[in-house]
């Protein structure tokens, strides 16, 4: 929350309007074990959140559970409140298939469909009802010219997104979740499993997108949490010990563990 | 003994297995191609077979085999589609999908004379249809199905789960998921798997014997209204297989030529099931190279 907005009149309003997620005592559990202790946070609007922390520190878990995804572990279950537009999204209630709609996912290793470019992008799409080709041609081009994509494909699109490279691939997954124009991108270690310059291009991305997304990052990557995010949440052992501007973080963090980790002493 | 010498051991050893391997599978071919693939002619492919007479052929038997696949196959295929995805897809890890599991397994490793003998008691006495094509094609679906329900349940869990949380993550439902994502990137092993059952069901004997049974009636060719006792397509007159045919002149023929026709008979069934083989690799990479490039 920054204070320079307390100053206008309408700061309550702002404030408001400011965050798009408010996590609230989130317990997530495998089986017995718990894997995230209690944690609460605000998720600001269109800005980039970073989630950094050791291996098996339930930044990833806590990531899936935002769009559901956790439910396709078995013995998972989450205990707390994550709220979107007013709606708890752990509420066994909430349809999940809408859900992940305004929710998007990104994963680690890009998984890009079996089938062509264009299919890749209109597969939900034509899911969602949109069957005009026109439509979905529009959709297409926009959503690959958003992901930085059209001009490396514009001659290919009906060629298998299998031939394209590891980068090209991630930024094709990028399209085919911002096609479905969500609210909140969540971005699971997005570029780890590619070489420098396709991750600079992800990067470049990442930062062009939070204009019109809310952007959640998970990353192993303390240079790219500094370099793209607005703020940082920095997680050990399933609790969060920090969560602060990113400047802040990594110039002058309190927690004694947080400084410990960004300087690379464990992790 | 050095490492090194233990690793040349190891390698002579497999490669012998190989080489035994190997000549086992080229010596019965050659034995069973070399004294049967003189005897295949096209008279010996289109005429009907005898009880008495020499120089008769497998006309009927032939047809009899590839219709009793076909009709095992449209009943296989469904059947053990749907249950591989069930219990890739949608059954809950616990006690009952392992007792499910186990079933299958027990059911695939059955004789297939005991299948045969259950079909018996199923389809031709309980039924009182008596030995039909389909009373056949049901005993071969117990002992089939069980083989296109494991081959399907690999085949969708080999997908990436990469690939279907993907889909999951775009807001795409679980139906919708299995049946545009898992089963297209599944078809090319479904397919394959299939075509090798289906060389399993043309050659097996022993469960149609009492099934299917021994004889086939006269049957005319240009007659395709299967609700009619002498069309070929008729699913409820008896039918003897190729494979039933084999053992059935050598045990029992009172042709003079019996040798000649088992042969021949021989050779021709072991074609049709190289071809099934053969098949299955090349349209199980071709559909594969088609779904996942372009349309």
């Amino acid at each position: 929350m920054e204070t320079a907005t307390l100053e206008k009149p309408d700061a309550m309003q702002l404030v408001q309007n400011e965050n798009i997620l408010n996590v609230n005592n989130l317990e997530i559990y495998y089986g017995e074990k718990r894997a995230v202790n209690g944690i609460s946070m605000d998720i600001e609007k269109n800005s980039i959140t970073a989630l950094i922390g050791p291996s098996g520190c339930g930044k990833s878990t806590f990531l899936r559970s935002i769009n559901r995804m956790n439910d396709l572990i078995p013995g998972a279950r989450a205990v707390g409140e994550i709220i979107y537009e007013d709606l708890n999204i752990l509420s066994p209630q909430i349809n999940v298939v809408a859900l992940r709609k305004e929710i998007g996912m990104v994963f680690q290793k890009p998984n890009p469909f079996p089938k062509s470019i264009y299919e890749n992008i209109t597969h939900a799409l034509k899911f969602s009802g949109i069957r005009k080709k026109k439509v979905l041609d529009e959709i297409v081009e926009e959503s690959l010219r958003k992901a930085a994509l059209w001009d490396e494909v514009k001659d290919r699109l009906h060629t298998s997104a299998l031939s394209l490279s590891g980068g090209q691939q991630q930024r094709l997954c990028i399209a085919r979740t911002i096609a479905m124009k969500p609210t909140v991108i969540l971005l699971d270690e997005p570029s780890s499993a590619l070489d420098p310059i396709s991750n600079g291009k992800v990067e470049e991305l990442i930062v062009e997108l939070k204009h019109d997304y809310s952007i959640l990052i998970v990353t192993h990557n303390m240079q790219q949490a500094s370099r793209i995010s607005d703020k940082t949440a920095f997680f050990l052992s399933g609790d969060l010990i920090e969560y602060d501007k990113t400047e802040k973080i990594f110039t002058n963090p309190s927690a004694a563990k947080t400084e410990e980790y960004i300087s690379g002493r464990f992790g | 003994m050095n490492s090194k010498t233990a690793d040349r051991i190891a390698t002579g050893v497999f490669v012998a297995i190989a080489i035994i391997i190997i000549s086992l599978l080229v010596g019965l071919f050659y034995f069973i191609l070399v004294n049967g693939v003189k005897q295949i002619s096209f008279h010996f492919l289109t005429s009907p077979s005898s009880n008495l007479v020499a120089g008769a052929g497998i006309r009927d038997q032939l047809f009899n085999s590839f219709y009793v696949l076909f009709i095992t196959m449209i009943i296989t295929i469904p059947l053990g589609l749907g249950g591989g995805i069930y219990m890739a897809e949608y059954a809950k890890p616990g006690k009952i999908t392992d007792i499910i599991r186990s079933c299958v397994e027990v059911l695939a490793s059955l004789p297939s004379i005991v299948i045969g003998m259950f079909g018996l008691l199923m389809f031709v006495t309980l039924t009182g249809w008596g030995y039909t094509i389909l009373g056949g094609a049901l005993a071969l679906t117990v002992f089939n199905l069980p083989v296109m329900v494991r081959v399907s349940e690999d085949a969708i869990r080999t997908v990436p789960r990469e690939l279907k949380e993907a889909s999951l993550g775009l807001g795409i439902t679980h139906w919708h998921t299995v049946k545009t994502i898992l089963i297209p990137s599944a078809f090319p092993s479904i397919l394959t798997g299939a075509i090798l059952a289906a060389g399993r069901v043309f050659g097996e004997a022993a469960a149609l014997l009492f099934t299917a049974g021994l004889s086939t009636p006269r049957l005319d060719y240009s007659n395709w209204n299967p609700f009619t006792a002498t069309s070929p397509l008729n699913i409820f007159r008896p039918a003897e297989t190729l494979a039933v045919h084999i053992w059935s002149v050598n045990t029992q023929g009172l042709i003079p030529d019996v040798k000649e026709v088992a042969n021949g008979s021989a050779a021709v069934l072991v074609i049709c099931v190289l071809i099934f083989n053969l098949l299955a690799r090349t349209i199980g990479s071709l559909v594969y190279k088609k779904m996942t490039a372009t349309k």
